[in-house]
């Protein structure tokens, strides 16, 4: 008897163990951010019906240099944008724009803190101020800019929904899909799309819904469905990947605007204009050739817009709160946003640059004037 | 005729004794000589076990390759790679810990101190900021030891509240009583999964501004309060099976309400729920991998996340294959010491009569 009043002390003992080491951990985490002391004016509590009322107090520039790292809402796991290598490093085109806003605020691209983030959790992170930065593919649309109280910092990938049949079929154009039957994943915009460009052509489709896309794209290899759909660099890195490319062709029609861009809380200006810069920051570099190999050769470039853009001609920094080289610091850090593109977007899914060159090559990537 | 060579209870007579023994028979070599070939020659003979997804795209069989590239990443999640070693010690410790405690032998006070020690040795090795190891936050932790602390820190604190609610629901004091059932039925009535994104999606929502509280704390609330409820219905299925009689006796020897419950009810009552507790500690431990939904990278999560790798997305039967053997060992344990417990137990102690 007395064996086991032991064996259930050792249950209650452990339990309370476990319950002080987790309570240590919550005022370890909450201590320094209680510590801020925001003005409370927005209302502390919070309901997804009253989302806009989120706004941000501010402060959030105060806040990372005094935890000294960047917090940045990623997916779980998104090749070319968002993924943890073989070694659990976050890389991809989403992760450099917060190494980025790390390099300039910080001057350390590693001091970024990664929290990966499922579709439906990621606005919520970010209203309760989880995170920094929401950097996790995210389409710019108009209700998500306003009614979620939240920001849409810019765009660093236009992507658009797309279709992809078998070569054999001899389908060269959307328009002769007509009853064709879809692959399509259900509950996204991409579902929807779908729906809107059959209907609005007057072409009838059958859809085959499935939950996750590798499931889907095997329904698709194995001739279950004539066509799926998803967004381009989706299918451009699902073909590239399957055993003979040659099979497959990635119909060149586009049925869907997708901007991706990352995503701040509504109400903190200062924190929109850092992240947004940074993004136009590695944009300009890249337009003046300036790359992380040769950032330091170039400070010495006669050219005034290059002074400016790596603080030679001091003015740009002091203007946003940061030090004057903010910027030499993301383009020698993270590279500049070829360079960021090349090394993820097109080395992981071999997606070429296509409308995602800069405008002055044929794309529609541009920033204002770094002044 | 036949009766010669088909005696009954023979081998013979088994497989072949009646014409539906014989067609099973037939039917089952058949699925043997079709199946079995191939999937040798798909998991062994063509598999490559190079990291290599060219040539594994090129061969029929198996890529162990992806587990080969991958298996830290499955193992460890997203913890910093130089510093994997930590997660590694603190499975070890919790493996042996929990086989030692699963021997009656080592049922003394000084399992409870190894407890105590291996638990604040785990925490310090998992999160660091002392001795020189570097703070790794609960946002990065992952792969197995994150199924582990979930599903051991879950369970291991559920219990006590499961034997609480489970006493409190058979309590004669109606107030009590309607909290523990409205509480049970409640939690009961919907899936884990919704009580996970309640905890990672709306919790934060309801904190007051500024306080954030940490995503693995959250989702472990989530799988303790699901836990507690189902392991309370195991503890009173127990405590109504015990013999009315022995609490009579108890109450005539004069022992207070925590006595009697603390010497006489709980030891028996535990005894015989041990193995409907079993059934829900197993499926507790599974269920830990719906923490997936919010974006944690469990064994299963860090899986899923390998998987998007663009150059191994095609793979996902080896790597799910690989997952499944790991669940399966753990689950093959628990079943087979439930077992173990059952039969000692009917072994040493006497029928009520």
């Amino acid at each position: 008897m007395s064996r086991n009043v032991i064996v259930w002390a050792v249950v209650i003992i452990v339990s309370a163990v476990g319950g002080a080491l987790i309570q240590g951990q919550i005022d370890q985490k909450s201590a320094p951010v209680a510590a801020k002391s925001e003005p409370k004016s927005a209302p502390a509590a919070t309901t997804p019906a009253a989302p806009a009322q989120t706004a941000a107090t501010g402060g959030t520039l105060d806040a990372v240099r005094q935890r000294g790292s960047v917090l940045c809402g990623v997916n779980t796991g998104l090749a070319g944008f968002g993924i943890a290598d073989s070694q659990g490093k976050w890389t991809g085109l989403d992760v450099d724009i917060c190494r980025g806003v790390a390099a300039a605020v910080l001057g350390d691209a590693e001091k970024v803190k990664y929290t990966p983030l499922t579709t439906q959790q990621r606005f919520t992170a970010l209203q309760s101020k989880e995170i920094d930065i929401l950097s996790r593919n995210t389409t710019w649309t108009l209700g998500r800019d306003t009614s979620l109280g939240l920001n849409f910092v810019g765009i660093t990938f236009f992507d658009g929904q797309g279709f992809m049949v078998r070569t054999a079929s001899k389908v060269t154009n959307a328009k002769s899909l007509n009853g064709a039957t879809v692959c399509v994943q259900p509950g996204t915009t991409t579902e929807l799309n779908l729906a809107d460009f059959f209907r609005s052509n007057n072409m009838k489709f059958q859809p085959v819904v499935i939950e996750s896309l590798q499931e889907l794209t095997g329904a698709f290899v194995a001739g279950r469905c004539d066509a799926m759909t998803t967004d381009i660099s989706g299918l451009v890195s699902i073909r590239a990947t399957q055993a003979k490319p040659d099979d497959f062709l990635v119909l060149p029609d586009v049925i869907s605007k997708e901007p991706l861009g990352p995503v701040v809380r509504h109400g903190d200006d200062q924190w929109f204009d850092i992240v947004k810069w940074t993004i136009f920051a590695m944009i300009e570099a890249e337009e003046k050739g300036i790359t992380s190999a040769n950032v330091e050769q170039m400070k010495s470039s006669e050219d005034p817009a290059i002074k400016r853009l790596l603080g030679v001609t001091a003015g740009n920094g002091e203007a946003l709160g940061l030090k004057e080289d903010w910027a030499a610091n993301v383009i020698k850090l993270v590279g500049n946003y070829g360079e960021s593109y090349d090394r993820n977007i097109k080395a992981q899914l071999g997606l070429e640059r296509g409308i995602n060159n800069l405008w002055t090559k044929g794309g529609l990537v541009y920033a204002p004037p770094v002044r | 005729m036949t009766a010669r060579f088909l005696k009954e209870g023979t081998i013979l007579y088994g497989l072949f004794g009646t014409w539906y023994n014989a067609l099973l028979t037939l039917l089952s070599l058949w699925i043997i000589v079709e199946w079995v070939p191939p999937l040798l020659d798909w998991g062994i003979f063509s598999a490559k076990t190079a990291p290599d997804p060219a040539a594994c795209r090129a061969t029929f069989g198996a890529c162990w390759g992806f587990i080969h590239e991958k298996y830290r990443l499955i193992l460890f999640g997203g913890y910093p790679f130089e510093h994997q070693w930590r997660p590694l010690l603190t499975s070890i410790i919790f493996v042996v810990l929990l086989v030692t405690s699963c021997n009656k032998r080592f049922w003394q006070p000084s399992l409870a101190a190894a407890w105590v020690l291996a638990l604040i040795t785990m925490f310090v090795l998992m999160h660091g900021g002392v001795l020189g190891l570097p703070v790794v936050e609960s946002s990065r932790w992952g792969g197995l030891p994150l199924t582990l602390i979930l599903a051991v820190f879950g369970l291991g604190i559920a219990f006590p509240f499961a034997v609480v609610l489970a006493l409190g629901r058979r309590s004669k004091l109606p107030v009590i009583r309607a909290i523990c059932i409205t509480f049970i039925e409640v939690v009961r009535g919907v899936p884990l999964i919704s009580l996970l994104f309640m905890a990672s999606v709306m919790v934060p929502l309801f904190l007051p501004e500024g306080i954030t509280v940490d995503k693995l704390i959250r989702a472990e609330v989530g799988i303790i309060i699901f836990a507690a409820a189902y392991s309370a219905e195991s503890v009173r299925g127990g405590l109504q099976a015990l013999n009315r009689g022995q609490e009579e006796a108890a109450d005539a020897l004069g022992l207070s309400y925590f006595d009697k419950t603390w010497r006489i009810v709980l030891p028996q009552a535990l005894r015989i729920a041990i193995p409907s507790i079993t059934n829900n500690f197993i499926s507790t431990f599974k269920d830990t991998s719906l923490v997936v939904v919010i974006g944690m990278f469990d064994l299963l999560g860090a899986l899923k996340a390998s998987l998007n790798d663009a150059q191994w997305r095609t793979f996902y039967v080896e790597g799910y294959l690989f997952v499944a053997a790991i669940y399966f060992v753990f689950c093959i344990g628990m079943s087979k010491y439930a077992q173990y417990l059952e039969n000692d137990i009917g072994r040493t102690t006497a029928k009520p009569s």
